[in-house]
């Protein structure tokens, strides 16, 4: 198989459960060594769309490939080829850590021997270690999604499905995990996570798709979502507050549009990328005027939220019933 | 980091390579890691070991002295063991049913239907561990009677043929913890289920005191529940009581091809409805 075609693939996929459509004709196609991210508020169709993908649900309708194979068709190549680390942390609680590893390891069809270094490698790569003869039970809330993560590993699968890897971890655990998620791309493990925080998308995906009540609403790169929000703006923070006149004077013959915050030092100015960024501070750095700071300022993914939706992602719309794939399961 | 990293490009884009354990080398997994759960918690046996103990001990020094079993050779605590030992057996429905509950609720069905194996292997798994958790219980108990005075009297072969009958009891159970399991959402569910139907079950039979002394209504039910047959097979077949009289229901005369019978008929009606809840359960 050619590096370039694609390692995951939706093919309008569909799920209702009874009346209610979970999952509306959902397409994307994730090429291999990238990174996915689908974004959504809870209840919008990403555990849905997931489960499908992984052979843990049937589709109503349309399929999907999974590093070619197809996965109505050829559930076990697809399960052969991917991780899949669910929402929940599934480990065993009354193994040690080191045995949840060998366990799945061993169901996905290594040696013993094989399992014995892959699992010490993993895990001393996830830090864990010192405690991988204590049972599960008494790991931390991050320690256990770093096992579940590592159990997902241990078959080495090209493709891993991530399920809110992150949600419920406090910010330390979540940027170490992210550091770990890093690494498995770099070595050419395509990725495909869901998760509702806009800023794990925005650090981790190359490629994002938005999802709201089952349909996709808007795909493309953090850049190209972002731009779509509106323009970006050049910020500049002056050094000295008796400066901000003459800058606001030099701004202003880019554009009206320049917004003066006395209190920061700081000015705004519309912008539509880079170039204008360039000569504005080509105009700044003429007039002599010193600056903290001065840089282009896109709109955040939140604000990419808000605009097409009209909530933003951490606020789940109450006729949406959260959780409702969970609960009709 | 750098072995990973050599083991993914050797094995490319698909692992084909990796060869899954076959169906029994699967199910052999999942008895490994059920069993390895209750060497970690060993006080999961207590319902098999100390509960029937205790049970054991209760009935034949508190209530032994005062039940009568004509004809019963060895006395009441003879008569008792059988008795015991088929409740342990009946429930094994509730060991499974537990088991399956715990496994669907904290993830693991979740987690092992990601893996290129047989799916099925969860359930048979789950059956053979609870199997061989029910018959560290008969052993316990046969020694505990042993230890009282119980003996088999009626040679090796209805010794074990008796034996071979709790576990054909013990197989069809394990359809009816498989449906319960699947169709409750919480241990407690489970619990309160399972202790509300099978604990009068195991009750409203001869396993603890001969029915002749019911009223006629709940002698009639109690001598044609399965229970009483397994009962009455046992203790036939080592000796520990009195062949049932004319008057007792007809499968109480022929109690071993009803025990068949029975454990065959819950098989073959509960099993394809167990299959189909757990499917349903797990499958969206």
């Amino acid at each position: 198989m050619s590096s370039s075609s694609p390692a995951i693939e939706a093919i309008d996929l569909v799920k209702k459960f009874g009346d209610h459509v979970a999952v509306d004709r959902v397409s994307f196609s994730v090429p291999t060594g990238s990174v996915l991210g689908v974004l959504g508020p809870n209840g919008a169709g990403k555990t849905t769309t997931v489960r499908m993908l992984t052979t843990m649900s049937r589709p109503t309708s349309g399929t999907g490939r999974v590093a070619g194979h197809d996965i109505v068709k050829e559930p076990d190549a697809v399960r052969r080829s991917m991780g899949l680390t669910g929402q929940s942390a599934t480990v065993d609680e009354l193994l040690t850590g080191r045995e949840n590893i060998r366990l799945i390891g061993r169901f996905a069809g290594l040696s013993g021997k094989e399992v014995r270094r892959i699992g010490d490698d993993l895990l001393e790569r996830f830090s864990l270690t010192e405690a991988a003869d204590r049972t599960a039970k008494t790991y931390s809330g991050g320690m256990r999604r770093r096992l579940d993560l590592a159990v997902s590993l241990v078959a080495t699968p090209p493709v891993l499905f991530l399920d809110e890897p992150t949600t419920g971890l406090d910010p330390r655990s979540r940027t170490d995990l992210w550091d770990v998620l890093r690494g498995l791309v770099r070595d050419g493990t395509t990725l495909l996570l869901t998760t509702q925080y806009l800023e794990e998308a925005d650090q981790l995906a190359d490629n994002i798709v938005v999802i709201d009540r089952g349909q996709i609403i808007a795909e493309g790169t953090p850049t190209q979502l972002k731009d779509q929000a509106g323009r970006a703006s050049v910020v500049v923070h002056v050094t000295h507050a008796s400066d901000l006149g003459s800058a606001e004077g030099i701004l202003r013959q880019f554009t009206d549009e320049v917004h003066v915050d006395h209190g920061a030092r700081r000015i705004a100015v519309r912008a539509t990328g880079l170039q204008d960024m360039l000569a504005i501070g080509d105009a700044i750095s003429r007039a002599a005027i010193e600056v903290d700071d001065l840089g282009l300022q896109r709109p955040s993914l939140d604000d990419v939220f808000l605009h097409l939706t009209g909530h933003t992602a951490e606020d789940v719309s109450t006729d949406d019933q959260p959780e409702l794939e969970e609960a009709v399961r | 980091m750098t072995t990973l990293h050599a083991v993914h490009s050797d094995a490319g884009f698909a692992r084909e390579t990796l060869k899954p354990p076959s169906f029994l080398g699967a199910c052999g997994l999942v008895v490994r890691r059920n069993l390895l759960h209750i060497r970690r918690m060993p006080e999961l046996l207590l319902d098999v070991t100390i509960q029937p103990v205790m049970f054991v001990l209760l009935f034949a020094f508190v209530f032994g002295g005062s039940i009568a079993v004509p004809g019963a050779e060895g006395g009441y605590r003879e008569f008792l063991i059988p008795g015991i030992m088929a409740q342990t057996m009946i429930f094994s429905s509730f060991i499974v049913a537990i088991g399956l509950v715990n496994d669907l609720q904290k993830g693991f069905v979740d987690r092992l239907k990601a893996l290129p194996i047989a799916r099925s292997s969860i359930l048979v798994g789950r059956s053979l561990s609870s199997l061989i958790h029910s018959s560290i219980g008969i052993t316990i108990m046969a020694i505990t009677g042993l230890a009282i005075g119980w003996r088999m009297r009626e040679g090796f072969f209805n010794a074990v043929l008796a034996f071979a009958l709790f576990l054909l009891v013990g197989f069809a159970m394990i359809w009816i913890g498989i449906l319960v399991g699947s169709m409750f959402d919480s241990v407690e569910a489970v619990n309160g289920f399972m202790f509300t139907t099978m604990f009068p079950v195991t009750f409203l039979a001869n396993t603890f005191v001969p029915t002749e002394g019911m009223p006629d209504w709940l002698q009639f039910v109690a001598e044609w529940n399965p229970v009483s047959a397994l009962t009455q097979a046992a203790r036939e077949l080592w000796g520990n009581g009195p062949e049932a009289p004319a008057t007792a229901a007809y499968q109480l005369q022929h109690p071993v091809p009803f025990t068949i019978m029975w454990a065959l008929l819950i098989t073959a009606i509960i099993a394809p409805l167990a299959l189909r809840a757990f499917r349903r359960r797990s499958r969206d």
